[in-house]
């Protein structure tokens, strides 16, 4: 058995009937990462001796739960989630030393599922990418093709799936930064509603739009990850506290009768012809499985783009200001007086993508320049919701490419920020909406470079996303495709 | 859409960022054409348009006024880059 | 020429919550440095805020005690800056938005009754300390750092020094009252920052302000004022122009200094809150936090006035500490002589307070204790020369004043019978007194009186023991 090569239910399913120990799906993890991650550069940390003492420790005494879904399957954590005792880096040099003394809340969870941590992921600093180019230790590579970008921010967490380095791992995604990687790298990804994820331990970058999601190796996978992350939390204000579902109970209910919307201008002359084809063939496998195709369309692409980066970069600007080396993290060794401390601290201690933003956000809410940017995007922003509203109320999820090209080289956009920022086009308006979208591989390009579909639905609809992406899924059959990791 | 240099020091001073007289420039640039994009905030009528400012609609979340546990001095300090006499220290602030 | 001098003042005063605005760390005051603090505070990255609905709760009232407007819908901002005290490197407040608008303040000056505006109250999250103790550089403590405060904010309706003081008090003094905070001005739990400028008499025209802060004393305050405001005038006529910036005052020299300048006006970039959702009050709410407030000083006041016939004065003093006017009324309750008891509350027990470094949170003996020794003062058990005695014991030694009173054998001779036989003998002993007094001479009775006190120790009760005296004499006298 090839035990890296199983989803989470079928090594689940493994364990119960005892065809494996704990210790062994640890170790086949953990030996899969040192073989292939010196050349895929995934992780940040790699956390092997602890992770098989944990698996060890659930083969000797038992534990509580052993036989629940998630008890013993070996999982990665994107490096902007706290973890205690572990260094948590945002892959930033400013916080290069930083240890949190608590978790994120989700951690918790999956410690209470008795998961077993194999490591930080990498990342774009602070999220703000979307290459994991951005990264100020190492770039992460495409396990399809290791000259090109595995998309970012959540670069790391997509290739430790997408490689068989981890059987889930959890990212973040405030403008795309699950999806788009999750499409790039050939997995499932998810961003559920926002506030139905805890964000507390999340190193915030855009507090109104981050939310953490699953990469998973497929749907049924992802259901059972949102089941154990899912939930209100009282350390977040912003957390829903609506009752939680089971994300698996209706997922192979099919398809029959659901109106599914296909919006113009996610299509033209800037997707990739194979993108558009994997788009028509999940729009007939849709039909012919029950659903009913609509044209649909969302009117504000690019200015969801816009009012993204201004919002995003407005609260980002905020949120890392707290980076002075002040009561953590890294402090510059000289400076002349305490004014100078910080600034030789944060200019040596973040990169040039990270300042870029920190910028554009300090700009836009300066004196005089507020209502002309923030607040106009803020507007922006309602008339988003109201478009989303209207479609909606013409079908009941959305289909459209999660990214209009396959991966790009490594090295090729990341001279030209705008053109980086252009690859999360189709994934940002379902940010700035704070409804929930799934990405799952949709085929293979003639490079053999996965493509991505987005499903996006109203909020708190994951369980319809998930049981549409699942019928897509058995019907495609992207889980023959393996990468070469080379 | 352009940014004077003049504008950049404003901005790069309330960040506390340094950037020397090239990356200055350059930030200039690369922030005019990202300005340049969002310009097509304007193309929208926003006239009579309530912002968003929270996506959901929650409010009114607290919590009681019941003493919990605080950190040890030694783990609040245990991440400090300097530290003395129980405090974080920094030079010094003349007030 | 002739100038006005324009105030305005911002007022913080920290909440008596048990715990932070965001965090459940404990707010109690004196606590080593660095132990009342956790990610939340330390602006840890990841942490998020709750806010503590008492601090909400707390807000309203003390916009109810100022009669304010109470808003339905208030929101919390970010306020942004850098500063070593500040680990978030934003300060969260309330920026367009706050929960109180639109009040007043009544104030007594000069025998007339001005109205002083509040322009609005705010909730916000207090910064740490900076301590200078170190030889190469500052010490942080984050304790303080998200200490819930309320900012009130008045219109620059106050136009001197007296008037200034007279309403920092009222505030301090309402506040205090409705129990959101213990005001303590020495505790830095109530602060006062001092807008002003000066204008030419009769015109519209304001005059730029400066700003003095940390003023941590009434006298402070007003020697402050008093300074500053001829300072511009001086400035003014010799044709300066005055600079708006921070000015230092130094209370032990009585001057105020330019701050080292600070960076220009500073930009905050003012957003709302992501991590923080609306806070909406109803108008229910609103009306039970009304009748949830205590009586407060100004009707408390009238009532002293009116329902115990007490002196305007007396009202004044009893009720300028919430502490006083409660152990007062509990005095009454017991012993319904409000005057007396008056009497003694702002004359003899302020005097040994003082004294023994004592205050009306610390005094050694509750209010029965007082209405047993001024019954028994009223009653004549003891002259009102004992009973100040008997008060000093009780500061030392905190007994009761009955037991007191029979440990020291204090009670007054009361007893005629008793009297009478010492009165007689001392009257025998005195035959050049009684002559006197046959001759018209009635000073001698006082000597008499004298010498029955020596006789006494001083614990006959001077009118029967004077009547008796009368007596005795007179029968001497007619045969």
């Amino acid at each position: 058995m090839d035990i890296t090569r199983l989803t989470i239910h079928e090594t689940n399913d493994a364990l119960k009937k005892g065809e494996v120990t704990f210790e062994e799906v640890t170790r086949a993890y953990a030996d899969r990462i040192d073989a292939l991650d010196d050349n895929l550069k995934a992780y940040l940390l790699k956390n092997r001796e602890k992770a098989l003492e944990a698996a060890r420790t659930m083969d000797k005494s038992g534990v509580k739960g052993d036989k629940a879904p998630l008890a013993g399957i070996p999982y990665a954590l994107k490096d902007n989630m706290c973890s205690e005792g572990l260094t948590t880096t945002c892959a930033s040099k400013i916080l290069a030393n930083f240890v949190p003394p608590y978790n994120a809340d989700v951690y918790d969870r999956l410690i209470a599922e008795g998961g077993i941590l194999l490591g930080k992921a990498n990342m774009d600093e602070f999220a703000m990418g979307s290459s994991t180019e951005n990264s100020a230790y190492q770039t992460t590579h495409n396990p399809w093709d290791t000259s090109k970008v595995p998309g970012g921010s959540s670069g790391g967490s997509a290739v430790a799936v997408a490689a068989d380095m981890a059987c889930y791992a959890l990212g973040s995604d405030t403008g795309g930064s699950i999806r788009q990687p999750a499409s790039l790298c050939g997995v499932v990804g998810m961003k559920p509603t926002y506030g139905l994820v805890s964000r507390y331990g999340l190193v915030a970058f855009a507090s109104s739009l981050d939310q953490i999601g699953p990469f998973t190796k497929d749907v049924e996978d992802c259901a059972l990850v949102m089941n154990a992350i899912t939930g209100h939390d009282a350390k977040d204000s912003t957390s829903l506290d609506v009752a939680k579902k089971d994300y698996t109970r209706t997922l192979k209910d099919g398809v029959k009768g659901m109106k599914i919307g296909i919006g113009r201008s996610f299509s033209g002359e800037g997707v990739q012809p194979e993108v558009q084809k994997a788009m028509d063939d999940a729009a007939a496998i849709l039909k012919d499985n029950g659903a009913q195709i609509v044209d649909v369309d969302f009117h504000y692409l690019d200015q969801a783009l816009a009012a993204y980066y201004i919002i995003a970069c407005a609260e980002a600007s905020s949120n890392l200001a707290r980076y002075d080396g002040v009561r953590y993290g890294v402090r510059a060794d000289e400076y002349t007086d305490y004014i100078d401390m910080y600034f030789k601290t944060r200019t040596q201690g973040f990169g040039p993508e990270v300042k870029r933003r920190i910028m554009l956000g300090t700009y836009a809410l300066s004196s005089g320049y507020y209502d002309a940017y923030y607040k106009k995007a803020m507007q922006v922003r309602t008339m988003i919701v109201e478009d989303f509203n209207q479609v909606f109320a013409d079908c009941d999820l959305m289909l459209t490419p999660t990214a209009a090209k396959t991966a790009f080289g490594i090295g090729e956009k990341i001279g030209n920020p705008l053109d980086m920022y252009l690859s999360d086009l189709f994934t940002v308006p379902v940010n700035i909406a704070g409804i929930p979208a799934v990405s799952i591989p949709g085929g293979l390009d003639q490079a053999g470079m996965p493509i991505g579909l987005q499903l996006m639905g109203p909020i708190l609809t994951e369980d319809r996303i998930l049981q549409t992406a699942y019928t897509l899924e058995q019907a495609i059959g992207f889980r023959a495709n393996q990468p070469k990791c080379k | 859409m352009s940014i004077s240099r003049e504008e950049v020091t404003y901005v790069a001073n309330l960040a506390r960022l340094t950037f020397d007289e090239a990356g200055t420039d350059r930030m200039a640039d690369e922030l005019g054409a990202v300005l340049d994009y969002v310009a097509t905030l304007n193309e929208l009528d926003t006239t009579g348009i309530k912002p968003t400012e929270h996506i959901l609609n929650v409010q009114n979340v607290y919590r009681d006024d019941v003493v919990g546990e605080s950190l040890t001095n030694q783990v609040a300090l245990a991440n400090a880059p300097d530290a003395e006499a129980g405090c974080f220290k920094v030079p010094r602030v003349l007030e | 020429m002739d100038y006005d001098i324009v105030i305005g003042m911002e007022i913080h005063a920290e909440l008596a919550t048990k715990t932070k605005i965001f965090c459940s760390c404990s707010t109690a005051f004196g606590a080593d440095e660095n132990t009342h603090t956790c990610p939340v505070c330390l602006g840890m990255p990841g942490v998020l805020p709750v806010l503590n609905k008492k601090v909400v709760e707390y807000a309203t009232k003390a916009g109810l005690a100022l009669n304010c407007h109470i808003a339905n819908f208030s929101k919390m901002d970010r306020k942004n800056y850098f500063y070593p005290d500040l680990p978030k490197a934003y300060q969260t407040s309330q920026f367009d938005l706050p929960i109180c608008t639109g009040g007043t303040v009544d104030i007594e000056v000069g025998g007339e009754t001005k109205h002083i505006g509040i322009t609005r109250i705010h909730i916000e999250e207090d910064a740490g300390k900076l301590l200078h103790e170190s030889a190469d550089g500052t010490l942080v403590d984050v304790n303080r750092c998200g200490v819930p405060l309320i900012e009130i904010v008045t219109e620059p309706d106050l136009r001197g020094a007296e008037e200034a003081r007279v309403f920092a008090e009222k505030v301090r003094n309402t506040l205090e009252y409705t129990g959101v905070s213990d005001c303590k001005m020495e505790e830095g739990s109530i602060r006062f920052d001092v807008n002003l400028s000066v204008k030419e008499k009769g015109s519209d025209v304001l005059g730029t302000r400066t700003e003095m802060k940390n003023l941590n004393s009434f006298r402070a305050l007003q020697r402050a004022i008093q300074y500053e405001s001829k300072r511009q005038i001086i400035e003014l006529k010799k044709g300066h122009r005055i600079i708006q910036e921070t000015r230092k005052w130094d209370d032990v020299k009585g001057v105020s200094s330019s701050m080292r300048s600070k960076e220009e006006a500073q930009d905050y970039r003012y957003f709302p809150e992501p991590d923080l959702v609306p806070i909406i009050i109803t108008d229910e709410e609103i009306a039970k936090s009304k009748a949830e407030l205590p009586e407060l000083p100004e009707a408390k006041r009238a009532r002293y006035v009116s329902e115990y016939g007490l002196p305007e004065y007396d009202a004044g003093v009893l009720t300028a500490s919430k502490v006083t006017a409660k152990y007062f009324e509990d005095t009454v309750a017991l012993y319904n002589e409000p005057k007396q008891i008056s009497n003694w509350l702002m004359v003899d027990i302020p005097a040994h307070l003082k004294e023994k470094e004592l205050s009306m949170e610390t005094i050694p003996f509750g209010p029965d204790a007082l209405a047993e020794l001024l019954k028994m003062v009223k009653d004549d058990t003891i002259s009102g020369k004992i009973g100040k005695s008997v008060l000093e014991k009780m500061f030392e030694s905190g007994d009761r004043p009955k037991a007191i009173v029979e440990a020291n054998n204090w009670a007054q001779m009361s007893d005629s019978s008793e009297l009478m036989g010492i009165i007689e003998k001392i009257v025998d002993d005195n035959p050049k007194s009684v002559e006197d007094i046959a001759a018209g001479n009635k000073k001698a009775y006082g000597f008499l009186t004298g010498q029955v006190m020596k006789a006494t120790k001083g614990q006959a009760n001077p009118q029967l023991a004077n009547k008796i005296i009368r007596e005795v004499v007179g029968k001497k006298i007619n045969g």
